[in-house]
């Protein structure tokens, strides 16, 4: 096994989490996706770390968990003002931008 | 460099769950499954992080997102609604075929990609970590990005706020607090002090006796609302402290008249045959038999007044 | 007293009159009306007082221009507004404020009823005024200006009542009717500007002197100037609207429709004689104009049974002598405003007469509904009758010294051309004046003579028919004397004649091509002829109380000859077509041009509007999308 593994799994878990912001209407499971996506790149990150010796690669993975963080923070607050005065957490409910 | 047996064993036996898990985040009919299939994937990161000489990511990794994020997760989801299932069923004409196309084809691009990539010879951390990961990590962050390091501190503080503000519900009603409460209560003329607990004066404490009040009449409240529902009060007359027959003696003694049991009890006679209906409504106590008509002369008790 | 000082007050005197009753509204209904009349008197006088000034000047300096101000200083054209005082103008001046003051006094009466009548009054000052710019004026632009003042006056009086809708629609047509002529003022002064590059009188006459102008440009400039003129006047094509003009209150008929406002072409025409001299086409065809119009009106005015109509072709033809006048060049000039101020004299006191009657019989205009009236109001009779002698041209009366001399330089050959012309004119106008003693006499005798054939009114009660109050008839008796000794005593020693050769310019005595008794004798036999038949058929005979059918031609005249249907034909029928053709080109090439891009736009619109959604699902989704497929193209060649 080469590191070449991490770097696949990294690819197919990004997929995956895509795949979910596409498919899925619950506002919260798509915003998991988006999580799911942070973390492999992360995982690209620290491999690519490895595969240089250079720990640079995990403070930059230090860094978008931490922004992760706060984007979690906001949008969470974002799916609750809107659930509170949409009584819904559909993603299809709110087309705004269709004016 | 290669990765020692240990880790490809752990590789692939988490790999194959992490996949797993994920896939359950594109089918878990519930929020709060998909949330736990997350944790998984990103305890298996964890893992995973440490065993890609990374301890210090991988302990972040486990407070940061399954200890603070996750957690944030499941609490909005417990307060949008735990039961709330999403059906699966694709509204959006087109968007299933589009959506799996567009993820098949990110995953065969990015798969591609680094499948066929060439990597210089793996080098590894043991020379970076020599003076432990977490040190080496902090002398990058406090060295070359202590700037990001400051501008992410204060991201973090402004998307506290700005979750303050997004959740911040305007205040329609006056807020009503303890005074006026009270005031409340005097100006619709309800009972202003404590209720009684059960039992007192009585001459039994048990949960289903209710209280008397100095007249020697029950207070039906101080019964608990359930018994009272479910109609396991008790009755009033056998558990009735000595009050009201000591108050008749006083009165027969006044007149000079024999303190004896048998008189007062003759002189209670008539009106312990006429017991108050243990189940009168409460609020319609009336005075202790309001006239004590003992044959004529005073008619009125000091109890009375 | 200076004459530069005077002229202005001229017109701003009833202006600022006008002024003040339409500015103080209701405020002023007390008093407006006297106002309104002392406005008119004081105007009056100061024409007086520049009469008398220019009388005791030379007569080669009586023509003074009062400088007012710099109106107009664009490049070369610099153009002052003037007031040019010259005997021609101070005539109409003495003209219109005379009679004007006089039906200012007349309405004071007449209009006592009418709620409006302050309104009236103002109305009335401002035609004065108007008036009074328009002849006053020292160049052709401060003339349109007063051309369309009073335009604007003629159209606010028509339409007066405007409350009845047919008196509004006969405002407007009059007022259509103008623009038309104005057009042609318009033309001309645009002719005039192009070729001598200043449109004042002083330097258009200079610039012909000088030879500036082709004959080609005078004659267009001419029939430009005649087409205005037609306007103004009512002479053919364009006299329909004189008739129904009579909507309005009679004092207006008489003071704007029958002495002065249509008189303004004639005016145009002698004040322009440079231009005409110039064209001797156009003046011809002035002269054409004017003699159809005489006939024409005369004819009209045979069949009319509306008294106040009757009036109207009455005027229309007698302006059509006039024009018939001017149209022959200097020698007629003269006359021709001689006629114009007789004919202001007594065709003002018919009309107020006309108003005395319908104020009798309760506002019945139907001359087959008079009959016998002269017993009732004496003093309308008998002022009426003095106007009616010297219309038909009797003589002594005013009308016999001016109508006679037109006739007789009808007869005179014209300078340089055959002598038919002399004879058809002169034929024309003689047969005129036939016609004029028979209508007027048939209006007189309907009116004053015959049998009763009142009209009950719808209450079955008999009209009362009375003498008018002194304050009508005052107005009417000053008008009557005039009818009977103006012309005489401006005749006197060729006294009028001479006080406009200045203006005018002095002629040779011509000799017509008969000889002046034989003329005057055979007019006086024409205009016997037409009394005694009026006289057999309407006084000795009853009158029918409802008009017989008649010939083809009394039915014809009684429409105006046809003339509102051949011009509904002729002009308003294809400016309609034109009109719609015109429209509808508008919207199917250039709306549909415009459009059909806006159309194309917002099909394409439409057509992308679909993948926009709102979905941010979508969204997503196509950004993947470009994602992977950005990603394949820049990546494939590099496997």
């Amino acid at each position: 096994m080469t590191l070449t593994n991490y770097l696949v799994l990294s690819g197919i878990l990004f997929s995956i989490g895509a795949a979910t912001v596409l498919l899925r209407r619950n506002a919260i499971i798509v915003f998991m996706g988006v999580e799911l996506m942070l973390n492999a790149t992360n995982l690209a990150l620290v491999t690519f770390s490895r595969l240089h010796g250079d720990l640079t690669g995990q403070v930059m993975a230090f860094f978008v968990m931490v922004v992760a963080a706060a984007e979690v923070v906001v949008g969470l607050a974002i799916i609750v003002s809107i659930f509170r005065t949409r009584k819904s957490a559909s993603v299809d409910d709110i087309n705004l931008l269709k004016s | 460099m290669t990765p020692s047996t240990a880790e490809t064993v752990l590789f692939w036996v988490l790999a194959p769950i992490m996949v797993l898990a994920a896939s359950g985040l594109l089918f878990a009919r519930k929020a709060v499954h998909a949330a736990l299939c997350v944790i998984t994937v990103m305890i298996s990161l964890a893992f995973l992080y440490v065993a890609q000489e990374a301890p210090f990511l991988g302990v972040v990794q486990v407070v940061v997102y399954t200890g603070a994020v996750m957690m944030l997760f499941l609490f909005v989801l417990m307060l949008v609604g735990v039961d709330a299932s999403d059906s699966l069923v694709e509204t959006l004409k087109g968007q299933r075929w589009v959506g799996w196309l567009a993820a098949l084809g990110l995953g065969v691009v990015l798969v591609g990609v680094v499948g066929r990539a060439t990597y210089p010879d793996a080098v590894g951390l043991a020379e970076a970590n020599a003076p432990g990961n977490p040190t080496g990590v902090a002398r990058i962050i406090f060295g070359q990005h202590v700037f990001g390091l400051e501008v992410v501190g204060a991201l973090l503080v402004t998307a506290a706020l700005g979750a303050l503000v997004l959740t911040h519900r305007q205040r329609l009603k006056p807020l009503v607090k303890q005074p006026e409460r009270a005031a409340a209560r005097v100006a619709a003329g309800a009972r202003l002090t404590p209720l009684p607990a059960p039992g007192v004066y009585a001459r039994h404490n048990a949960m289903d006796v209710p209280a008397l009040d100095p007249d020697g009449n029950p207070i039906d409240e101080s019964v608990p609302r359930v018994l009272r529902i479910r109609g396991q009060e008790a009755g009033t007359a056998e558990y009735r402290a000595d009050t009201y027959r000591r108050a008749v003696t006083a009165v027969l003694a006044e007149r000079g008249t024999a303190v004896t049991d048998g008189e007062v009890d003759a002189a209670l006679g008539t009106v312990e045959d006429d017991p108050r209906p243990a189940a009168a409504p409460p609020g319609t106590t009336t005075g202790p038999t309001a006239d004590i008509d003992l044959g004529g002369g005073s008619t009125r008790t000091e109890t009375e007044r | 007293m200076d004459v530069n000082s005077l002229a202005p007050l001229l017109v701003a005197v009833p202006l600022a009159s006008a002024a003040v009753l339409l500015l103080l509204g209701r405020r002023s209904d007390r008093w407006g009306h006297w106002l309104g009349l002392l406005a008119s008197t004081a105007a009056f006088v100061v024409g007086a007082l520049l009469l008398v000034e220019l009388l005791g000047r030379p007569a080669d300096d009586r023509s003074i221009d009062v400088h007012l101000f710099d109106w107009i200083s664009a490049g070369r054209f610099d153009l002052s507004a003037g007031l040019l005082v010259d005997p021609l103008s101070l005539t109409f001046v003495l003209l219109v404020t005379f009679v004007g003051s006089l039906i200012h006094l007349y309405s004071v009466a007449y209009m006592a009823h009418d709620a409006a009548r302050r309104r009236f009054f103002a109305y009335l000052n401002l035609f004065i005024a108007a008036m009074l710019i328009l002849v006053l004026a020292d160049s052709y632009l401060l003339l349109f200006v007063g051309w369309e003042g009073v335009g604007l006056a003629s159209y606010l009086l028509i339409g007066f009542w405007n409350h009845h809708t047919p008196y509004a629609v006969a405002a407007k047509k009059a007022f259509v009717a103008n623009r038309i002529g104005d057009l042609g003022l318009l033309v001309a002064l645009m002719l005039m500007f192009a070729t001598f590059g200043s449109v004042d009188f002083a330097s258009v006459s200079a610039g012909i002197d000088g030879g500036l102008a082709s004959t080609a440009t005078l004659t267009a400039t001419g029939l430009m100037l005649l087409l205005a003129a037609c306007g103004k006047s009512a002479q053919f094509p364009l006299q329909s609207w004189l008739g129904d003009a009579m909507a309005g209150p009679t004092p207006v008929s008489a003071l704007i429709h029958a002495a002065t406002m249509v008189t303004a072409g004639v005016y145009l025409i002698v004040r322009s004689a440079p231009v005409f001299e110039g064209a001797p086409t156009a003046q011809l065809v002035v002269t054409i104009v004017g003699a159809i119009t005489l006939v024409f009106g005369a004819v009209v005015g045979c069949a009319k049974d509306d008294i106040k109509k009757a009036l109207a072709a009455s005027t229309m033809s007698q302006i059509g002598y006039m024009v018939l006048a001017a149209g022959l060049g200097p020698v007629g000039y003269a006359f021709a405003i001689f006629h114009l101020v007789t004919h202001g004299f007594f065709k003002a006191g018919m009309f107020l007469g006309a108003g005395s009657v319908m104020h009798g019989m309760d506002d019945q205009t139907d001359m087959r509904r008079f009959g016998g009236l002269r017993r009732y109001m004496v003093i309308t009779w008998v002022t009426f009758g003095l106007g009616w002698l010297a219309i038909l041209g009797v003589p002594p009366f005013s009308g016999f010294w001016s109508k006679d001399k037109i006739i007789e330089s009808a007869f005179v050959v014209p300078e340089g051309a055959g002598e038919w012309r002399a004879w058809l004119f002169g034929a024309v106008a003689l047969i005129g004046a036939g016609i004029t003693a028979f209508y007027m006499s048939r209006l007189f005798f309907m009116t004053f003579h015959g049998t009763k054939r009142w009209t009950k009114d719808a209450d079955g009660h008999e009209p009362h028919p009375h003498e008018s109050p002194a304050l009508m008839t005052i107005p009417m008796v000053v008008l009557a004397i005039g009818s009977v000794g103006l012309g005489f005593v401006l005749q006197l020693g060729g006294g009028f004649t001479t006080w406009l050769e200045p203006v005018t310019g002095h002629v040779e005595h011509h000799e017509p091509v008969l000889p002046v008794v034989v003329i005057q004798v055979v007019t006086l036999l024409a205009v016997a002829v037409g009394l005694v038949l009026a006289w057999r058929q309407y006084a000795s005979l009853p009158v029918p109380e409802t008009a017989p059918e008649g010939s083809a031609l009394t039915r014809a005249a009684r429409v105006d000859l046809y003339q509102d249907a051949v011009n509904d034909a002729v002009l308003v029928e294809p400016g309609r077509h034109l009109t719609r053709s015109l429209v509808y080109g508008d919207r199917t090439a250039v709306d549909g041009t415009f459009t059909g891009l806006g159309r194309l736009t917002v099909g394409i619109g439409e057509l992308v509007r679909r993948l926009q959604t709102g979905y941010a699902r979508q969204y997503a989704a196509t950004m993947l999308l470009g994602l992977v497929v950005l990603a394949v193209v820049v990546l494939a060649p590099r496997i």
